[in-house]
């Protein structure tokens, strides 16, 4: 019984792509930062953006995150378009992010912080948390308990009650992704998560990436510099250059994708 | 998705219920401060002269606006210079229910709050643009509107004009109390249910989310929080505790004028602030005695020093600008941080 509802799911999830990003395009005056991008990520896929530096990556994920309006094109999400979503409604419909240069809430605990990711889903407001109606400890409670789980599965333990501007860049960038799972998204958005780590760091950032999509059935969108970490976690590549497409494939095909090394490496003539 | 099991996971003891400090672990000691600083309320005004429980009572009105003041800068994140002119209207409120329509003091305390949220959220939704400095500006020029809009002649019918409007203190009704204590009780007690809501206000979702928005607006939108319902509620909320000051403290004064509200008085409410420290519940008494008592303070100092020279009055001054650069040195976070710091100084983790 479960057999084949989990198959009828898996046939149904690879009729429908959970996001589709069909020709967006966005303008800043005359600067042309993405010029009709296209491609769809899969249902339990780790997807890899790739694009060297000013390619449109951050702005795409900004697109996706409603910081900014395309010009046109559109944005689906689990079939439904995401251009008339409020920007603070993306979290509830199941989009989490990092951010390229973390944007943590810097004087509150790491406990608060990941909390505070679990903000859609908690509902409380003004009235009963100044009067402490009792359904409000409840829920409280469970989203302590969400936190938690988040906190430990991140090994964060020991600085759950650290505030978070006095924790080395690392260990923040951890607190991030905690942060953004305690939203539970389907989809993750992941802006060069592995900027600023070392070697080693690198490496565990990997696992845990392919960890949190088989643990927790979490769609990646993985944007990153560091090739070596696409190339091993990705299912699928896509690399833009100048606010275009220039390559799709696995990441061996995507490697050896002229384009992609002519972007990369520059042309010889 | 593996569940784990977190009745059975260690979740390490909050070193803020664990601590130890001066031998008593932290909780302890918080709950002695709250106890001495109750009893304290509770005896004062039987044992000082009715001039100092007046004095008191203003102390107490000064430290519910400055936490509504609290609330929008040091929790929020949004400046204002504009608060004397919720203060104002919360006072008019109170002043015009009582004289023109005879409604029993009591009863006006609730609707000053009411009307102040109103226009503290209507106020919020403009501000919505502005930041950091734009917001002070355009808060000071509700500052500096709202003394001549209470003077402008065709409004004089209902706010009495330059003259403004006489009340009188509700009469106590237990006889063991005079006028005075009476009030002061009445103040104490909105004091208490005002500053209890703003602590469970802040320690919730809510406050984490008015604290998400101070620390970093764009994060705390893609967290999913509606950062112009917050922020325009919490501009309500701030002015519906100042409003409910005004209100009080226009039965403390017996009397409102268009003089009384002007924009000093949201310097005043600003100093109170930063002296307490932002973003501290508890702040709000000291910023409330810091602002009634140390110019009070200045001017038996100068008092002391120089007789009764007419020429030393331009010194008072002066001695208050050395206490509030004195208290900013010393104290760069206020009070209350200076109690956080000397907390992560000496106190040493419990078992």
């Amino acid at each position: 019984m479960n057999q084949v509802s989990a198959n009828a799911s898996e046939a149904s999830s690879s009729a429908q792509p959970l996001l589709q990003v069909s020709d967006v395009a966005v303008h800043f005056g005359g600067i042309i930062a993405l010029d009709g991008v296209s491609f769809d990520v899969q249902q339990g896929a780790i997807l890899g953006l790739i694009g060297p530096n000013g390619a449109g990556k951050t702005t795409l994920f900004n697109c996706l995150s409603r910081l900014y309006i395309p010009n046109s094109g559109d944005i689906r999400f689990a079939g439904e378009t995401i251009l008339n979503v409020a920007p603070h409604k993306i979290a509830d419909i199941g989009i989490g992010r990092t951010f390229q240069n973390l944007a943590l809430f810097s004087t509150m605990s790491v406990l608060d912080n990941v909390m505070i990711g679990g903000h859609s889903q908690s509902s409380s407001d003004f009235l009963s948390n100044a009067l402490r109606l009792p359904w409000v400890k409840t829920e409280e409670d469970r989203l302590a308990e969400t936190s938690w789980e988040l906190i430990e599965y991140m090994d964060l333990m020991d600085e759950a009650y650290t505030r978070v501007a006095d924790l080395p860049f690392g260990t923040q960038k951890r607190v991030e992704l905690a942060r953004a799972l305690a939203s539970k998204p389907k989809l993750l958005l992941l802006d060069e998560p592995a900027g600023g780590l070392n070697h080693d760091e690198v490496e565990d950032l990997g696992d845990l990436m392919k960890q949190i999509r088989d643990d927790r059935g979490i769609t990646v969108l993985l944007v990153e510099h560091h090739m070596s970490l696409v190339m091993a976690v990705s299912d699928h590549v896509v690399a833009i250059d100048f606010g275009r497409k220039i390559g799709e494939g696995t990441p061996s095909e995507v490697q050896q994708n002229p384009e992609v090394i002519r972007a990369y490496l520059g042309t010889s003539d | 998705m593996t569940s784990i099991d977190t009745k059975s996971m260690a979740i390490p003891a909050n070193p803020a219920t664990t601590s130890v400090l001066f031998g008593v672990k932290l909780p302890t000691l918080k709950l002695a401060v709250t106890i001495i600083g109750v009893a304290l309320a509770l005896i004062l005004p039987f044992s000082v002269e009715s001039f100092t429980v007046f004095q008191l009572t203003q102390v107490l009105v000064y430290a519910i606006a400055v936490l509504g003041l609290n609330l929008l800068t040091g929790f929020n994140g949004q400046f204002s210079l504009g608060h004397s002119a919720f203060y104002a209207l919360g006072a008019y409120t109170a002043a015009i229910m009582v004289d023109r329509y005879e409604i029993a003091f009591y009863w006006t305390i609730l609707p000053a709050g009411v009307i102040c949220f109103i226009g503290g959220f209507l106020f919020g939704l403009p501000a919505l643009r502005l930041e950091g400095l734009f917001l002070a500006l355009a808060t000071f020029a509700l500052a500096v509107a709202t003394p001549q809009l209470l003077r402008y002649e065709h409004f004089e019918g209902f706010t009495g004009g330059v003259q403004g409007i006489d009340l009188f203190k509700p009469e106590s009704p237990v006889g063991a109390l005079g006028d005075d204590q009476w009030l002061y009780f009445v103040v104490l007690v909105c004091g208490v249910v005002l500053l209890v809501g703003a602590r469970n206000l802040t320690q919730g979702r809510t406050g984490r989310a008015m604290m998400a928005i101070r620390d970093n607006p764009l994060a705390a939108r893609t967290m999913g929080i509606n950062t112009s319902l917050y922020k325009s509620v919490t501009f309500g909320v701030s002015g519906a505790y100042t409003g409910i000051a005004g209100a009080l403290g226009a039965a403390v004064a017996e009397f409102v004028a268009p003089d009384s509200f002007t924009f000093f008085l949201s310097v005043w409410l600003l100093v109170g602030m930063v002296i307490g420290g932002l973003g501290s519940i508890p702040a709000a008494i000291v910023g409330g005695l810091f602002i009634l008592y140390v110019p009070n303070i200045s001017e038996a100092l100068i008092a002391q020093f120089f007789g009764d020279d007419p020429s030393a009055k331009a010194l008072i001054g002066v001695a208050f600008g050395c206490f509030l650069i004195f208290a900013v040195y010393v104290m760069p976070n206020g009070l209350a941080g200076f109690v956080r710091w000397f907390v992560v100084r000496y106190a040493r983790p419990g078992v």
